[in-house]
């Protein structure tokens, strides 16, 4: 099954870049994608730009707007995202829970739908 | 002489209650085995209930009645997969079950069914569905109760639970929580949530807040019934002993803890002679045979102090000393100041009152909002002869109270502090 892992983290929750705690993190990263090449579990992955860069569209009536901004504005932002493809949720959650940013963030796993 | 047709169809009917009751774990493990949709395996299982009245009813009760509706219910869900549109897909994923119909097809004997309820009950019990969710799952799947039973005793309508049931199923497939015994570095919490999931239904039964009397018991007897069950799938593992050990000493007083008008009667004054004899040395003889492999767990403990009362000829000649260290060792093991309060009233019977009180004084901050640390600050106090004092605990107790059967204690409590002696 595939399995969306969705990071969220609290702005200021993850060290910034140039900060003594930001090697260490990056590290943490590195590691964690290491096991997931090793068991070959990862599909994708990417970490996004902040919540102040993103652009939501929508279209009415065939107008396309666009609006400076998150969809929702939440405490908690997503910040990246892995896909797996895993044999269950179990071994879902033990990935997921690799992510370094699960000790500070949250993360939600999503299956993905199958369509018959 | 024909059988009277009335009586064939009640046979039929009691049947498939008495099979609904003992089988359905049995039946839906099996099924689940085959076929990955949970709630199309209860579909399948309901249906071929259904059929099973109508047959029987007709035609009398098969050799196996158990076999005759696993069989059944796998045909239906072939029915179902080949009325699919992507059967060509499916045959393959199906193939096993399309065989396994063969097989019984082609031998009239119907084939052993698997035990599969271990997978199931962890499966029910996953910690990916919420806490609530996994009590009634595990009543309707393991144990076999309606919907309508589980709705009532926990006091929602049966379409809030018919609808948590079948959010619950659908997550387990679409999630892909797995149909499996958990990996050894996951087991210790997994076999904890399928624990604490039997000691919920349990205390949902015995703690009597709501809901009628008689199906909160049924749910002890149920978490007894699936106590027993764990350990029969788990032989010998020293926490089903615990729990199982835990939940019939506790249930040995229930015959003794209400008056007549379902008021609740506190261990000090309940008729020991009342207490199920049996059940306690069955509680006893597990608990001791946990302890003798060595575990010291939390089940360990709680039956341990519920064995002391158990098994003292009252309550002032039990082994109150032994109650204080038990509640500082749980203490120990998952801090919890309701230990401590509990702690404190071993000590009061153990040491005195006044030992007790001042043992309390540092849980005020964390438990002033807590009926029960009232209720004892009370009783300690009216010990100590400051009647003015307790009276004013009695009123923060009742003030807090939550049920009206504990209110009518505690409010008989506070009149006889007036009494003379």
């Amino acid at each position: 099954m595939k399995y969306l892992a969705l990071i969220y983290t609290a702005p200021g929750a993850s060290p910034d870049y140039g900060t003594p705690e930001f090697g260490p993190l990056m590290d943490a990263y590195r590691a964690a994608g290491e096991v997931y090449q090793r068991d070959g579990v990862m599909l994708g992955g990417e970490a996004l730009q902040p919540t102040s860069m993103a652009t939501t569209v929508r279209v009415r009536n065939g107008k396309t707007e666009t609006m400076d901004g998150p969809f929702a504005e939440t405490k908690e932002q997503l910040g990246g995202f892995y896909m797996f493809e895993c044999a269950n949720l179990d071994d879902a959650i033990r990935y997921a829970a690799m992510i370094p940013a699960a000790e500070h963030g949250s993360i939600e796993v999503r299956p993905v739908m199958e369509l018959d | 002489m024909a059988p009277d047709p009335s009586d064939q169809e009640r046979r039929a009917r009691d049947a498939i209650e008495t099979l609904a009751r003992a089988e359905t774990g049995r039946l839906l493990g099996a099924l689940l085995r085959d076929i990955r949709d949970f709630q199309m395996a209860e579909d399948c299982l309901q249906e071929a209930m259904e059929s099973a009245l109508t047959h029987w009813a007709r035609n009398g009760l098969p050799d196996s009645p158990a076999g005759w509706v696993l069989q059944t219910a796998r045909r239906k869900a072939i029915d179902r997969l080949r009325r699919a549109r992507n059967f060509d897909r499916k045959a393959e994923e199906y193939g096993l079950l399309i065989e396994l119909d063969q097989q019984t097809v082609d031998s009239e004997a119907p084939a052993a069914i698997p035990d599969e309820r271990l997978r199931l009950i962890f499966t029910c019990c996953h910690p990916a569905l919420d806490a609530k969710t996994r009590v009634a799952l595990t009543l309707r799947t393991l144990c076999g109760l309606t919907t309508r039973e589980i709705a009532r005793a926990f006091l929602d309508s049966e379409t809030a639970m018919a609808q948590r049931l079948v959010r619950a199923r659908h997550k387990i497939t679409k999630a892909g929580i797995p149909f499996e015994i958990p990996e050894p570095d996951h087991w210790g919490a997994r076999l904890n949530s399928v624990l604490s999931v039997i000691y919920l239904t349990f205390n949902e039964g015995y703690s009597a807040t709501a809901g009628s009397e008689l199906l909160r018991h049924d749910l002890c007897l149920e978490a007894i019934r699936m106590g027993r069950l764990m350990l029969e799938l788990l032989p010998g593992n020293a926490d089903c002993e615990g729990l199982l050990a835990l939940m019939l000493l506790n249930h040995s007083r229930s015959g003794a803890r209400a008056d007549g008008e379902g008021g609740m009667i506190a261990l000090e004054h309940q008729d020991r002679a009342k207490w199920n004899r049996q059940e306690i040395a069955e509680g006893c003889a597990l608990l001791d045979s946990a302890l003798a492999r060595g575990m010291g767990g939390v089940f360990h403990l709680q039956a341990a102090i519920s064995a002391l009362h158990a098994q003292a000829p009252s309550h002032a000649a039990t082994g109150w000393r032994e109650i204080v260290l038990l509640y500082e060792g749980l203490h120990r093991l998952t801090p919890n100041p309701v230990y401590l309060l509990n702690r404190a009233v071993a000590l009061s019977y153990a040491s005195g009152a006044e030992e007790a009180l001042a043992a309390l004084a540092p849980l005020e901050a964390e438990l002033g909002a807590y009926q029960p640390f009232h209720a004892a600050k009370a009783d300690f106090l009216r010990r100590t002869a400051r009647i003015g004092a307790a009276r004013q605990s009695y009123r923060r107790a009742i003030a807090l109270s939550a049920n009206e059967s504990e209110r009518r204690f505690l409010e008989s409590r506070m009149a006889a502090l007036d009494q003379p002696g």
